[in-house]
């Protein structure tokens, strides 16, 4: 009698699978119920806002930025992605010799977005950009230049 | 009991043309025959192709295909033009002959049973008087095409496919074909025709009732694994063989095994709507008395064929795959010791006139 | 007329190879098995590796401590954090600084999401392995889930770098706990879900069971550990034999899921008990995280005292041991990364053999492997 016992129970697995993907089928078809799918380019995606996307430098209105050139960023990244070129330029008020940043250069294609470089900078210069459109048909336009042309140090950001 | 009353809008074609300008007439009316299966052929696969792939995304909670033209409708044509403009490559030392005709035959022989198959009333190629033995004969040619092709291609994975195809065809072609007895007992014909008018006071599934039922579900069981269709798919067996039997092939030649595959279940629910749920009849006599019977007759047809169509596909997206060795014993532990009692049951029942 | 007798003894199948992989559905990423087959009977099955490695081992010798962290995402990517969470616990074992209470919650917390989130993706392509495709829809719709949660605190989805040595990346998203108290009720009405839809399938039960067995004393001599060893009986669950994080400071009742049979269907069972046991561990951690910040103080350039260091977690996939050699300077002396699945993978040399096909790609399935995690 196993043997008819077998089949019924076998069917009633069957059954009871169907059920399952049945109750997704049907309100899925009329009403979408289920459906989880989000059409992208028409409907935005969602983007939390801690989204490592890529980094950026804040400037402010009178393109300034608070880069200092310390190079703790350059440091703590693990793999080289940030290169910064500075100079010394002498602080005509003071008569000072100060470290001026040239070009801060991040090569996003190289980043981990690990958050290390954003960690260990001490005057909050970098920042995360939810950013995610990311993809260059060149890999050269990965590189990018972080502080924008003209721009200069906000005035009280010290060293 | 041979049919003679109703027209066959085939025939007639084929007469009046021949009539009218000769041999060139017949062989015109042959080759538009001809060309109006080649273009349900066509239609369907496609059609079936992008309704599945709509059906298995709302089973997935997804959308499926619906960017290209209203509803994606036009999503697998584009998919079969892309095909059509690819390269054809294949494998170095592939066995040429047998690589490039596998896929005729698997095509040949899903048009070719497809021929027999009525769609309305005198929509049918070919009343054949065998015609239920006539396409499990033909159906299973293709699984030579399917053979063929696994050994053709000069790959294991190729050939792994090929022979489980096999293994699997020539076990369950006896499964469907003792579900097919049954069913013929009752009808006492083996012409389609016949089979769908002697259905005319109750379908076989009704009027057989219990061995009918068990015929039934031995056949949607044995069709799916003819068909090829995952709980059986292991000659395809995407997780463990690539693609099986037609990894070495692009292009058209593997969109014709595609579209077989897809047309091969059109056949076997076809076929399963013909024995047991009466064809083109309409359920209780509900269109009998109306006007354009082939016409109401070829939509009760393809809404029976589309239940069961979907049947097959929430099956598809269902079940896990079974393993060979469970494959053949499930057909011949239980498949065919089922079918077998079934049709001396069948047999009794009939006999003593138990049948309603 | 000649008498042809035929010897069967004289008739021989021929043995051949296969070369399943780098580039094959059932190996999940680039692992190449070439098997030796008798018709579909696995003869023999030899892995090879070596088409993913990075040297992370050696690239951790160049590097920081704490930039090693972000390395070790990259090798068990479904158990990101676990991994992340091995290497920080290491650094403070060897500082012998003590985290805040809080780091150690939400370690444990984000660890025990980690587990969910990777038995679930392994559900989805287990089912997907033995041809049941829908699974991995359902899965990846729950998983998506833990997903946002990862993104909304740590700022990404996979590789999230979060602890950092003595404590945490960032503190908490305020949506955290509203959102983990969503998923839990979720997560326990899909489960049962889950199980009428393949575990109960007459198919499935006969693909699983008595397959690929394991006895207890293979697995403890291949080295198995995690669900792989527990489905054979082994008790070998880190969070219980040697505490660590909030599972040490803190009286967590959670059961380690132990079956005794050693087939496909144990392994498999004991990963669906599994994320239960982690939504409880959940439970009871969310509704009283401590608040006494999330950075112990650490030096910015950190440097280990001179000496060896072990420390053992329990990722999703078993025991994952991380050991530092030390000689004082900034950057470590040797890493050495004991990874879970590359013992796994050794069991399964022995387990396959005898199988088909078919089996094979199923017993790969219940093993779990992340190529990565194996060849770092």
């Amino acid at each position: 009698m196993s043997y008819i016992g077998n089949i019924i129970g076998g069917v009633k697995t069957l059954l009871t699978g169907m059920k399952v993907t049945g109750n997704y089928f049907f309100p899925s078809v009329f009403g979408r119920k289920y459906t989880i799918t989000r059409q992208y380019p028409d409907e935005p995606a969602i983007v939390m806002d801690r989204f490592k996307g890529e980094v950026v430098m804040w400037h402010n209105d009178n393109n300034e930025h608070r880069c200092t050139g310390c190079q703790a960023c350059e440091i703590a990244c693990p793999n080289g992605s940030i290169e910064i070129i500075w100079d010394r330029v002498l602080n005509e008020e003071t008569g000072k010799k100060v470290k001026v940043i040239d070009q801060h250069i991040y090569h996003l294609g190289m980043c981990t977005m690990c958050n290390l470089c954003i960690q260990a900078c001490p005057t909050n210069a970098i920042m995360w950009s939810t950013n995610f459109h990311n993809s260059t048909f060149d890999r050269s336009q990965l590189t990018k230049v972080l502080n924008k042309p003209g721009s200069k140090l906000m005035a009280g950001v010290e060293e | 009991m041979i049919l003679t009353n109703t027209t066959n809008y085939f025939a007639e074609l084929v007469s009046y043309l021949s009539e009218q300008m000769g041999l060139g007439g017949q062989i015109l009316a042959y080759v538009i025959v001809a060309a109006i299966y080649l273009g349900f052929f066509a239609v369907a696969g496609l059609l079936l192709v992008y309704i599945e792939r709509r059906v298995a995304a709302f089973f997935q909670l997804r959308l499926g295909p619906n960017r290209v033209g209203p509803w994606g409708l036009l999503q697998t044509i584009a998919d079969a033009l892309k095909l059509l403009s690819k390269e054809i490559f294949g494998t170095n030392r592939k066995d040429k002959l047998l690589y490039n005709t596998a896929y005729y035959l698997v095509i040949i022989a899903s048009l070719v049973a497809l021929s027999v198959i009525p769609f309305s009333i005198g929509v049918q190629a070919y009343d054949l008087n065998i015609g239920v033995f006539f396409i499990s004969a033909v159906s299973s040619v293709g699984v030579l095409g399917i053979i063929f092709g696994g050994w053709g291609s000069n790959n294991k994975y190729s050939l792994i496919g090929g022979m489980r195809s096999g293994l699997q065809m020539i076990s369950y072609e006896l499964s469907s074909g003792l579900a097919i007895l049954t069913i013929i007992l009752m009808a006492g014909t083996l012409q389609m025709s016949g089979i769908i008018e002697a259905q005319r006071d109750g379908f076989f599934i009704w009027r057989g009732h219990i061995p009918a039922l068990i015929a039934f579900f031995v056949f949607v069981i044995a069709g799916t694994a003819e068909s090829n269709r995952t709980p059986f798919d292991l000659a395809e067996g995407e997780a463990e063989l690539g693609a099986g039997y037609h990894s070495e092939y692009s292009g058209m030649g593997f969109a014709f095994f595609f579209l077989a595959e897809f047309i091969n279940m059109f056949i076997i629910s076809a076929i399963a709507v013909t024995l047991f749920f009466g064809g083109w009849l309409a359920p209780f006599h509900l269109t009998d008395g109306l006007a354009y019977q082939p016409l109401w007759g070829a939509i009760w047809f393809f809404l029976k064929v589309s239940v069961m169509i979907f049947l097959l596909m929430w099956f598809r997206w269902t079940f896990p795959r079974l393993r060979i060795d469970q494959l053949l014993t499930l057909e011949w532990k239980y498949l065919l010791p089922i079918g077998l009692i079934n049709i001396v049951l069948m047999a009794i029942l009939v006999y003593f006139n138990l049948v309603f | 007329m000649e008498q042809v007798t035929l010897n069967t003894a004289d008739l021989k199948s021929q043995e051949y190879f296969l070369n399943m992989g780098p580039q094959h559905p059932a190996t999940h990423g680039v692992l190449r098995l070439i098997l030796t087959l008798d018709g579909e009977v696995v003869k023999n099955i030899e892995p090879d590796l070596g088409y993913i490695h990075r040297s992370i081992e050696k690239q951790c010798e160049y590097e920081g401590y704490k930039q090693i962290i972000h390395l070790t995402d990259r090798m068990d990517y479904l158990s990101a954090h676990i991994n992340n969470e091995a290497v920080a616990l290491a650094i403070e074992q060897a500082l012998e600084i003590e985290v805040p209470e809080r780091v150690k919650v939400i370690r444990t917390i984000m660890g025990e999401l980690t587990r969910i989130a990777s038995h679930l993706l392994w559900w989805g392509v287990m089912g997907m392995d033995v041809g049941a495709l829908t699974t991995f829809m359902y899965a990846f719709r729950d998983r998506e889930m833990i997903n946002d949660i990862m993104e909304e605190t740590c700022g990404a989805r996979l590789t999230m770098s979060y602890s950092t040595p003595g404590g945490v990346m960032f503190d908490l998203h305020p949506n955290f706990v509203k959102r983990i108290k969503e998923f839990i009720p979720h997560l326990r009405s899909v489960i049962p879900k889950y199980d009428e839809l393949l575990t109960g399938n007459v198919i499935f039960q006969k693909r699983m069971k008595g397959v690929g067995y394991m006895s207890y004393e293979d697995a403890i001599s291949h080295g198995a550990s995690g669900p792989v060893a527990r489905g054979s009986g082994v008790s070998c669950d880190r969070r219980k034999k040697g505490p660590y994080s909030a599972f040490a400071s803190q009286d967590i009742d959670f059961k380690e899921i132990i079956y005794t049979e050693g087939d496909n269907l144990a392994r498999y069972n004991v990963r669906m008990k599994e994320m239960l046991q982690s939504l409880n561990i959940i439970e009871q951690l969310i509704d009283n995280i401590p608040d006494d910040g999330i950075q112990a103080k650490t030096r910015a350039l950190i440097k280990l005292p001179k000496g060896e260091f072990l420390q053992r977690v329990e990722t999703a996939r078993g025991d994952l041991g991380v050991y530092i050699v030390s000689d004082g300077k900034k950057n470590p002396y040797r890493v050495k990364f004991r990874s879970p699945g590359f013992s796994n993978l050794n069991a399964l040399i022995e387990i396959g053999k005898g199988h088909l096909i078919a089996d094979l790609v199923a017993i790969m399935s219940t093993l779990d492997f992340v190529v990565p995690d194996i060849d770092r």
